[in-house]
């Protein structure tokens, strides 16, 4: 069986945003909302001070406690990992917002505006899906591409139409997403190369999103 | 202190009608139970027994108020395998259910049955901070303890508030061991909340900590102290006993309210971003994680 994970590269990602704006414009998220995003931390103190990218979204927990609390059934869980909403379930209770460790959802009451006060946009209009409203949201990891990619005979990860857009668009090939279950997969291979963590895994969550921070040869060596 | 991206920042999901909805949980629930106590000593049952299903039924209300949609509200029984929010609910029907009868048969057995019920639902509000793992105090194991006896504490002091409108029959059946009981379930509460911080230092953000901190006096002192010795004084002073029985109650009461809509709306920071490491970066070395705010 597969789990689709991704990987961020903390090496390699210079924090442009561009997978954030590939993902509003991909999913057409309301503007405060954002599947995808990049955080622009400073670690350390004065004068040993260092800038890291971060990028953030829903981990797609294997053990996610949202689908555990969420009392409609509405979050549910892939046989291959992707953890999904059903809009037409969800009663927006939001209680999966507080249970997800990652502030990964987002619940819209309002129909997408970028400038209150003025009439919506053409495109605001064109793009809105009404189900979406008043239910909670999440990075869905592109799971419509995925499907489309597999229907088609497409690796996911690999090839672009059965990749999420966020890691398609990565100007730094910083995100990378595939199949961990593959021992030959590029994200299995990526692991046994790197260091990595991933967020909050005391809290067992059991997260599908690693973060590379170290080649291992490169540490062996020094 | 300079805006961090990736520190814990107060959740806006669950605002005064999630924190009212385990206020009037709480203290209905605690309310019936205390009712059976009354009730198995002879009082007549009927008006707690209707406070608390209104303290109940407007707490749930107010949930109903606060989902984005209403409409689909019988979502909210689909997932008993493992939703407290479902078992919740489900346990509602036959409280209602059994609350109704209660009131209409006045039968000591509907009212030891609807104090039991009473309490599986107080559990489920429990556990349902307790499984919200986003936020570091809900997600602690404490708070189950916590939420039961401040629930009861809760009930022995709205049973208290109400004397002056009970029968004379009921007061003198029920007050002098709702008294004793409230002065217990107070010491009770203060040592749940003690116990509740400390498990929680080092293991929240420092700012959820300040604003329980901060919260101290008012939900320890003036919720928990003040009533046991008002409480005492008036098992002491049996002329005073109802006055000084409201006032206790009055105290008791308001201290476990502010402190859940101090749990549910200010303290109630989610876990931030954290990482383990920084990267290398180009020919630099790695360094240390961050995880701010705590
Ligand atoms: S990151 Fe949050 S929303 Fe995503 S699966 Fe995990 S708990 Fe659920
Ligand atoms: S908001 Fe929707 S998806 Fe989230 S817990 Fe409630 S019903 Fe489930």
């Amino acid at each position: 069986m597969s789990r689709y994970v991704m990987i961020a590269d903390l090496n390699r990602c210079v924090g442009c945003q561009t997978c954030t704006a590939s993902c509003k414009h991909t999913n057409a998220t309301a503007p405060h909302v954002q599947w995808r995003k990049v955080l622009d931390l400073e670690v350390g103190e004065f004068p040993d001070v260092r800038r890291a990218f971060v990028p953030v979204g829903c981990q797609h927990c294997a053990d996610p406690p949202c689908m555990h609390v969420c009392p409609s059934t509405a979050t549910g869980q892939r046989k291959d990992g992707l953890v999904t909403i059903d809009y037409d379930l969800c009663i927006g209770c939001g209680y999966c917002m507080v249970a997800c460790p990652y502030q990964a959802r987002y619940k819209v009451v309002e129909p997408a505006r970028a400038y209150t006060g003025l009439k919506r946009m053409i495109h605001e209009l064109k793009r809105e899906d009404p189900k979406r409203l008043k239910v909670a949201q999440k990075c869905t990891f592109c799971s419509d591409r995925i499907d489309y990619g597999l229907e088609n005979g497409l690796t996911p990860g690999i090839d672009p139409d059965a990749t999420p857009a966020c890691a398609n668009a990565c100007i730094a090939d910083a995100l990378v997403f595939g199949d961990i279950e593959d021992p030959d997969s590029n994200v299995s291979q990526l692991l046994a190369e790197n260091k990595w963590f991933r967020m909050h895994e005391e809290l067992g969550t059991n997260p599908g999103f690693y973060y590379l921070w170290d080649g291992i040869d490169q540490e062996d060596k020094s | 202190m300079s805006f961090n991206p990736a520190a814990p920042t107060l959740q806006d999901t669950w605002d005064w009608r999630a924190a009212a909805n385990f206020i009037g949980g709480g203290t209905g629930t605690g309310l019936l139970m205390v009712t059976l106590v009354a009730g198995l000593l002879g009082a007549p049952v009927f008006m707690p027994t209707l406070a608390g299903l209104v303290f109940v039924a407007l707490g749930l209300s107010m949930v109903w108020l606060e989902i984005g949609r209403p409409l689909r509200a019988l979502h909210v029984f689909f997932n008993p395998y493992t939703s407290w929010m479902t078992r919740e609910a489900i346990v509602a029907m036959p409280l209602m259910l059994c609350g109704a009868l209660a009131l209409w048969f006045q039968w000591i057995g509907l009212v030891v049955l609807l104090a039991v019920l009473a309490a599986v639902f107080l559990f489920c509000q429990g556990r349902i901070l307790h499984a919200s793992r986003g936020i570091p105090v809900w997600r602690t194991p404490r708070i189950v303890p916590l939420i039961l006896t401040t629930g009861l504490t809760e009930g022995a002091a709205f049973f208290l508030v109400l004397m002056p409108l009970l029968s004379t029959e009921a007061v003198a059946a029920a007050g002098r061991t709702v008294l004793v009981l409230l002065l217990a379930l107070s010491v009770m509460r203060f040592g749940a909340w003690k116990s509740y911080r400390a498990g929680l230092e080092g293991d929240a953000p420092l700012a959820a900590l300040q604003v329980l901190r901060d919260a101290d006096g008012i939900v320890a002192l003036l919720g928990g102290v003040a009533p046991a010795i008002l409480a005492a004084t008036a098992l002491a002073f049996t002329g005073y006993a109802i006055p000084l029985g409201v006032a206790a109650g009055a105290l008791a009461g308001f201290g476990g309210w502010y402190m859940k809509a101090i749990i549910i709306t200010r303290a109630s920071y989610n876990q931030g971003f954290a990482i383990d490491h920084s990267a290398a970066r180009g020919g630099g070395k790695p360094g240390p994680g961050t995880k701010p705010g705590w």
